[in-house]
C-alpha cells in the first residue's frame, strides 16, 4: 500500500466539466481546439485539475506503448526504470515538453517512454498477451513504487494532466502542438482540497482514457468486482473503476459495445418486462450476471479509445451530456455552448438519454470491429 | 421424586391491578401455563407467578390493561461475574440433572455489531434519490452465476451464455428454516402464503413439507437436514429450490430435537416418523463426513431434480467460517447461507446457544471477502441469516456482502411471538411453537400472513428509503459496498475484518 | 343483510365478545363500571359454547323465518323493517317464554330482571357489532347474506 502523503485514503470526488472531439474519418486536427472548448467551461472547475487525452499525436512510435510518467523524485524515476527495463525495451524517452507558465506550480518530474514488451518475456509468460504485461506493468508501479505515477499507457496516444484549471494545462503541455483525431478534456472541481497530479482526469489505461463527471456511489462494489478478475483499485477514484470496467467487459470478456453500456447503465426491470423476447434475454442475462458493473449514481462519461468515442450518462440522467455533428465531426460536452464556441451550424445537435451511449466510431478503426449499424443503442 | 423444587425461583412477577380488574376470566382461559386461577368463593381472580414464562398473552388480551408483568423481585447481591443468570441456571441444574433447554436466539449481552454499523446518506457532491418519484429497485437473482456473458460470433443481440436456475425475489428478505413440528400448522401456512403474496421464499425447515402446503411449492425452499425428515421424490420435485441443512447457528455442531409429544398424526406423516417418538436430526449427515462428500449429495440432488433448480448449503457461522464457505462453493453450491450465532431455534441446550457460534456481522463480512479474493464469490449467492431485527439490519447486511437474507424470529415476533424462550415446552401461548389443539386455534393463519406481508412491505419501504439516501437505485450497487459503512465503538482490529472504515474517516 | 358468521376454527374461547357485548349493552358503557356496577344487569347477547378445545360464539341469527317471531303472542318480538334484525320490545314483552322454547339455536335467554326475553339486537346504531370489533382472533366475522 501507497505511504506517500499523496495517496489519499478518501474518495476522491470528481468534478464538474468534460469536452470531446473526434473527426471519424481519422483526420488529425489541431489540440487549441479542444482547450477552446474546455476553457469556455471555465467556470465548472475550481483550478484544481484539468487534463487531456489526444489520440493519433506519436504517428511515428504508432506500434510502442508511449508511457506517460510523473515523478516526486529522481530515486522514483530511476526505480521506475528499473521496473519497466525488466520486462520491456525502451526505444525512446524524453522529458514531456511544457512550457514556463507561472500558475502551474508544484510541478512533478515528467517523462515519456516508448516502449515495446521483451519477446523473450512474452515467450516465457506465454499465457500474457502485451496488453496484459503493459497492464501488470502499470498496476504494479502505481502500487508499489513510491513517487512513480503512470499516467498513461496507450499506443499513438497520451494524457496529459495537472492540477490548475484546463486551459493553463492546456498551455503548460503544449497542446496547441499536437494534432489529433480524438481530444478529450477535463476540469475538475474536487471537494478534497489537495491538489495531486495523479488525481486529475483524464484516467488511462492502455488506449482507454476516462473523463468523468459525477460520483459513482456503486464505487464499493464495482471495486470488489473488480477485485474478482484480478484488477486492483489503488487510487480510491471513482474514475478509476470506470475504465477497468470498460477494459475488463470490452477487451477482457470481449462483449460488444452496447452490451458492455446495459451492463453499466442497465434499464430498469419494470422497462425489460416490455421488452421483445430476444431484447429481454440479452438484458436480463446482462443484468444479473454483471450486477457489480452497475454504475450507480449521477455520472457523465466520455470514454475514448483508438478506435472511438463512447459520452453516456447514468440512468436516471442526472448530470448534463450534449452532443453535435458536422460532417465527419463529432462533438460531445457538459455545455452546449462549449460545443458552439467551435462549432456554430452543427448538422445535428441533441442532449444525451439516460443509459444510452453516444458513440463515435473511427470509419477504418485501428482495431476492433467496424462501426455497428446504426440501431437503437447508438445516436 | 415427587415434592417441591425448592431452588427454583419465579422469573417474573404476575402484578393485578385490582380497580381494573373485572373477572373476566380471560386470562384463566388464556394462560397455558395456569398462572391465573379463579377463586369462586371469593369472586377474584388470583395469579401464581411461579409458572410464568412472561409470554404476555394474559397483559395483552386483558380488556382492561389490569395486568401486568414484572421482573422477579427477588434481587441478589450485585456481583459482576456470578449474575443472577448464571446463579438460577445452577439451581436448576442442580434440582433437575438434566440439560437445560433454551429457545429463540441468544440472550447474552454480547456487542450487537449491527448497532455499531452507520449508514451514509449523500449530500452536495452526490443527489439522494427520492424512492416515492425515481424507481428503486430491489429485484434480487439467488444462485449461480457465470464469469462472463458470450454473444453469437455472428450476432452481436443474441447471448450464447445460459445462466443456471435462479430464484427471484422482490425483496432480499425470506423467511428462514422453522420446521413443521416446532412451529404449528397455522403459522407454517401464513409463513408459505405470505412468501407466496410477497413475491419472496419460505423455507420449510427440517419437518417436511405437509401435503396442503405442495401447491406452496413454488415459493417454498425446502430443507435436508441430517434427519432427512420428509425427503421424497416429489418433495424435491414440488420446490423452487432445494437446501442442505449442515449446520444452523443457534446450534452449531448438533443437531434438532423435536420431542415425541409434539410428534402428532399430521406430523408423524409429513415426516415420516411414527406417531410419538422423538424426532432426533444426529449431528453431522451421516453421509457427509468431508467436503468431497458434500459435493455427492449436492450434485445427487441435482440429478434428482434434473439441474432445474438451485442448490442451497446453509452453515453455521463457526470459527473457519470463510475456508468452508470458500469449500462449499467449490463442492457445487448455488447458495450459501450463513446463519450466525445470534440465530433462533425451537430447542438447543442454553449453553450450546449462548456459547458456540461467531456473529453474523463478522462471518458475512469474512466470507465475502475470501470468496472475492478467491474470484469465486460470483458462484453463489450469500445469505446472511441470525438474529436480523429491522430493515437497518438487512441493508447493513447487504452492504456487507450478502446477497439477502433470511429472516426467522422477526418473522415468528410479527406473528405474535414474545420471545419467552419456551418453545421446547409446547405451550407457546400465542399458538406459534406448538401442536396443542387448544393453542394452535389462537393464530389465525389469515391474520398471521396479513402481518407477514406487511413487515416486508414496510421493510421494503423503509429500505428503498436509505438506499435512496446513498444515491442508490439498485440493490446490485448496494451488496458489498462497504464504502457506505462507518463503524463506531468497534476496535481496529474489528474494522478491517468488517473491512469498513471508522466513522469520520 | 349482514350477518355474523362464527370461524370455529379460529375462535380461542376467551369469551371477549360476552365481555365487550355486556359493556355495549350497559348503561355506563364503560368497561369497569359496567362490570362493577351492572354485571347482573345486563345479559350479553352473545355466548361461547365449547367442549374439549372446539369453541365457537353463537347468537341469534336473526332468521329470515324466525320461529320466535311466529311464537311470539304479544308481537314483542318483531323484525326492524329498516334493518331486518330481529328485536324484542321489553315495554311489550310479558315473559312467556315462548321464544325461548322456540329457538333453534339456544340464542335467547331470560333478561336479567327476569321479567323479559334478551338476545343479540346486532348492536344497532354501531357500524360494526362489536363482538366483531373485538375479537382478537377474526373468530367472528360480519358477512353479507345474500337473503
Amino acid at each position: 500500500m501507497f505511504t506517500s502523503v499523496r495517496f489519499q485514503s478518501e474518495k476522491d470526488i470528481s468534478g464538474c466539466a468534460i469536452s470531446g472531439i473526434m473527426s471519424e474519418s481519422g483526420k488529425c486536427f489541431n489540440g487549441e481546439q479542444i482547450i477552446r472548448s474546455i476553457a469556455n467551461m471555465h467556470d465548472r472547475s475550481n483550478g484544481l485539475g484539468g487534463g487531456f487525452a489526444g489520440y493519433g499525436i506519436y504517428p511515428d512510435h504508432a506500434d510502442q506503448y508511449a508511457l506517460h510518467v510523473m515523478y516526486e523524485t529522481s530515486e522514483a524515476k530511476r526505480a521506475a526504470e528499473a521496473v519497466v527495463c525488466e520486462q520491456c525495451d525502451i526505444h525512446a524517452d524524453e522529458p514531456i515538453p511544457t512550457r514556463a507558465l507561472e500558475q502551474i506550480r508544484n510541478r512533478p518530474i515528467l517523462h515519456r517512454y516508448f516502449i515495446t514488451v521483451k519477446p523473450d518475456y512474452l515467450g516465457q509468460h506465454y499465457d500474457l498477451t502485451p496488453d496484459d504485461v503493459v497492464v501488470e506493468l502499470v498496476m504494479k508501479i502505481n502500487s508499489s513504487t513510491d513517487g512513480a505515477f503512470v499516467f498513461s499507457s496507450g499506443k499513438n496516444m497520451g494524457i496529459f494532466k495537472g492540477v490548475g484549471y484546463p486551459e493553463e494545462i492546456g498551455r503548460f503541455f503544449r497542446i496547441d502542438e499536437y494534432d489529433a483525431y480524438i481530444w478529450t478534456a477535463h476540469g475538475r472541481f474536487p471537494t478534497n482540497t489537495t491538489g495531486w497530479w495523479g488525481g486529475a482526469h483524464p484516467f488511462g489505461l492502455l488506449d482507454w482514457s476516462v473523463v468523468h463527471n459525477g460520483e459513482i456511489s456503486s464505487y464499493g462494489r464495482n471495486r470488489l468486482f473488480l477485485m474478482n478478475f484480478g484488477y486492483k483499485c489503488t487510487l480510491q477514484t471513482d474514475t478509476e473503476v470506470i475504465t477497468y470496467i470498460f477494459d475488463l467487459l470490452m477487451r477482457k470478456h470481449k462483449l460488444p459495445l452496447h452490451a458492455a453500456c446495459v451492463a453499466m447503465a442497465p434499464p430498469f426491470w419494470s422497462e425489460i418486462e416490455r421488452m421483445g423476447p430476444r431484447e429481454q434475454e440479452v438484458a436480463r442475462t446482462l443484468r444479473m450476471v454483471y450486477g457489480g458493473a452497475l454504475l450507480n449514481g449521477p455520472f457523465s462519461v466520455l470514454v475514448g479509445n483508438a478506435d472511438g468515442m463512447i459520452g453516456f450518462n447514468d440512468r436516471i440522467k442526472l448530470r448534463p451530456m450534449c452532443a453535435a455533428r458536422k460532417l465527419d465531426m463529432v462533438y460531445i460536452a457538459s455545455e452546449e455552448a462549449a460545443i458552439r464556441v467551435l462549432c456554430d451550424d452543427p448538422d445535428d445537435l441533441w442532449h444525451a438519454r439516460g443509459g444510452v451511449p453516444i458513440v463515435a466510431r473511427l470509419k477504418k478503426p485501428v482495431h476492433g470491429s467496424p462501426a455497428p449499424r446504426p440501431g437503437r443503442l447508438t445516436q | 421424586m415427587a415434592g417441591r423444587k425448592w431452588l427454583l425461583e419465579p422469573d417474573f412477577l404476575v402484578e393485578r391491578d385490582p380497580d381494573r380488574c373485572i373477572q373476566c376470566q380471560v386470562c384463566v382461559r388464556q394462560c397455558a401455563n395456569d398462572v391465573h386461577s379463579y377463586d369462586a368463593d371469593e369472586e377474584v381472580v388470583r395469579s401464581d407467578s411461579s409458572t410464568c414464562v412472561g409470554c404476555h398473552r394474559c397483559a395483552t388480551l386483558c380488556p382492561t390493561g389490569a395486568v401486568s408483568i414484572r421482573r422477579a423481585q427477588l434481587e441478589f447481591r450485585p456481583h459482576g461475574s456470578w449474575t443472577a443468570h448464571a446463579l438460577r441456571s445452577i439451581y436448576k441444574q442442580a434440582e433437575t440433572g438434566g440439560v437445560l433447554l433454551a429457545a429463540m436466539g441468544t440472550d447474552r449481552t454480547h456487542t450487537v455489531t449491527w448497532d455499531h454499523v452507520l449508514l451514509n446518506a449523500s449530500q452536495v457532491t452526490n443527489p439522494s434519490i427520492d424512492p416515492l418519484r425515481e424507481p428503486m429497485e430491489l429485484l434480487t437473482h439467488l444462485g449461480r452465476k457465470p464469469d462472463r456473458v458470450e454473444f453469437h460470433k455472428g450476432d452481436a443481440r443474441k447471448v450464447v451464455t445460459k445462466l443456471e436456475p435462479q430464484l427471484a425475489l422482490q425483496v432480499p428478505v425470506m423467511f428462514s428454516a422453522m420446521s413443521y413440528g416446532s412451529i404449528s400448522y397455522n403459522a407454517s401456512l401464513a409463513l408459505a402464503q405470505a412468501a407466496k403474496e410477497a413475491g419472496t421464499f419460505a423455507n420449510s425447515g427440517e419437518g417436511g413439507l405437509h401435503q396442503d402446503f405442495r401447491k406452496f411449492g413454488g415459493s417454498m425452499i425446502v430443507q435436508v437436514a441430517s434427519g432427512r425428515f420428509g425427503v421424497d421424490v416429489d418433495y424435491l420435485n414440488t420446490c423452487a429450490a432445494v437446501e442442505i441443512k449442515i449446520g444452523q447457528g443457534a446450534k452449531p455442531g448438533i443437531g434438532g430435537h423435536l420431542p415425541g409429544q409434539k410428534v402428532d398424526a399430521a406430523i408423524s406423516a409429513t415426516r415420516m416418523i411414527p406417531e410419538g417418538t422423538d424426532a432426533l436430526s444426529p449431528a453431522p449427515h451421516h453421509d457427509i463426513y468431508s467436503i468431497e462428500d458434500l459435493s455427492q449429495l449436492i450434485y445427487a440432488i441435482k440429478e434428482a431434480t434434473t439441474y432445474t433448480k438451485p442448490v442451497s448449503v446453509k452453515i453455521a457461522a463457526v470459527h473457519n467460517i470463510s475456508a468452508i464457505a470458500s469449500g462449499t462453493v467449490r463442492a457445487g453450491a448455488d447458495i450459501v447461507v450463513i446463519d450466525g450465532y445470534r440465530g433462533g431455534t425451537g430447542a438447543a441446550p442454553t449453553v450450546i446457544r449462548d456459547n458456540v457460534g461467531i456473529p453474523i456481522e463478522f462471518a458475512i463480512a469474512a466470507v465475502d471477502s475470501r470468496l472475492r479474493q478467491e474470484g469465486i464469490r460470483h458462484q453463489a449467492s450469500l445469505i446472511a441469516a441470525g438474529g436480523i431485527r429491522s430493515s437497518a439490519d438487512v441493508v447493513k447486511a447487504i452492504a456487507l456482502g450478502a446477497d439477502a437474507v433470511y429472516i426467522g424470529s422477526a418473522a415468528l415476533v410479527a406473528m405474535g411471538c414474545h420471545l419467552c424462550q419456551k418453545c421446547y415446552t409446547g405451550k407457546c401461548n400465542w399458538g406459534i411453537a406448538t401442536q396443542d389443539p387448544y393453542l394452535t386455534r389462537r393464530l389465525n393463519p389469515d391474520i398471521a400472513r396479513r402481518r407477514l406481508v406487511n413487515l416486508l412491505q414496510g421493510w421494503a419501504l423503509e429500505i428503498k428509503e436509505m438506499m435512496g439516501g446513498m444515491g442508490i437505485n439498485a440493490i446490485e450497487s448496494l451488496r458489498g459496498n462497504r464504502e457506505h459503512l462507518r463503524g463506531v465503538g468497534l476496535s481496529d482490529r474489528e474494522l478491517t475484518i468488517l473491512g469498513i472504515k471508522a466513522a469520520g474517516e | 343483510m349482514k350477518r355474523i358468521v362464527a370461524r370455529e376454527e379460529f375462535c380461542i374461547g376467551c369469551r371477549l365478545c360476552e365481555v365487550h357485548c355486556l359493556v355495549q349493552h350497559s348503561k355506563s358503557r364503560k368497561i369497569i363500571k359496567a362490570f362493577r356496577d351492572e354485571r347482573e344487569k345486563v345479559v350479553p347477547g352473545i355466548k361461547v359454547e365449547s367442549s374439549g378445545h372446539v369453541s365457537f360464539a353463537l347468537q341469534c341469527r336473526h332468521c329470515g323465518e324466525a320461529p320466535c317471531i311466529e311464537a311470539c303472542m304479544t308481537g314483542a318480538m318483531a323484525r326492524d323493517p329498516e334493518t331486518g334484525v330481529v328485536l324484542s320490545d321489553p315495554d311489550k314483552c310479558v315473559g312467556c317464554w315462548m321464544c325461548i322454547m322456540v329457538c333453534p339455536v339456544g340464542a335467547v335467554a331470560r333478561g336479567a330482571n327476569q321479567q323479559v326475553a334478551s338476545k343479540c339486537d346486532l348492536c344497532i346504531g354501531v357500524a360494526t357489532p362489536v363482538c366483531v370489533a373485538n375479537c382478537p382472533n377474526e373468530a367472528i366475522v360480519l358477512e353479507e347474506d345474500d337473503e
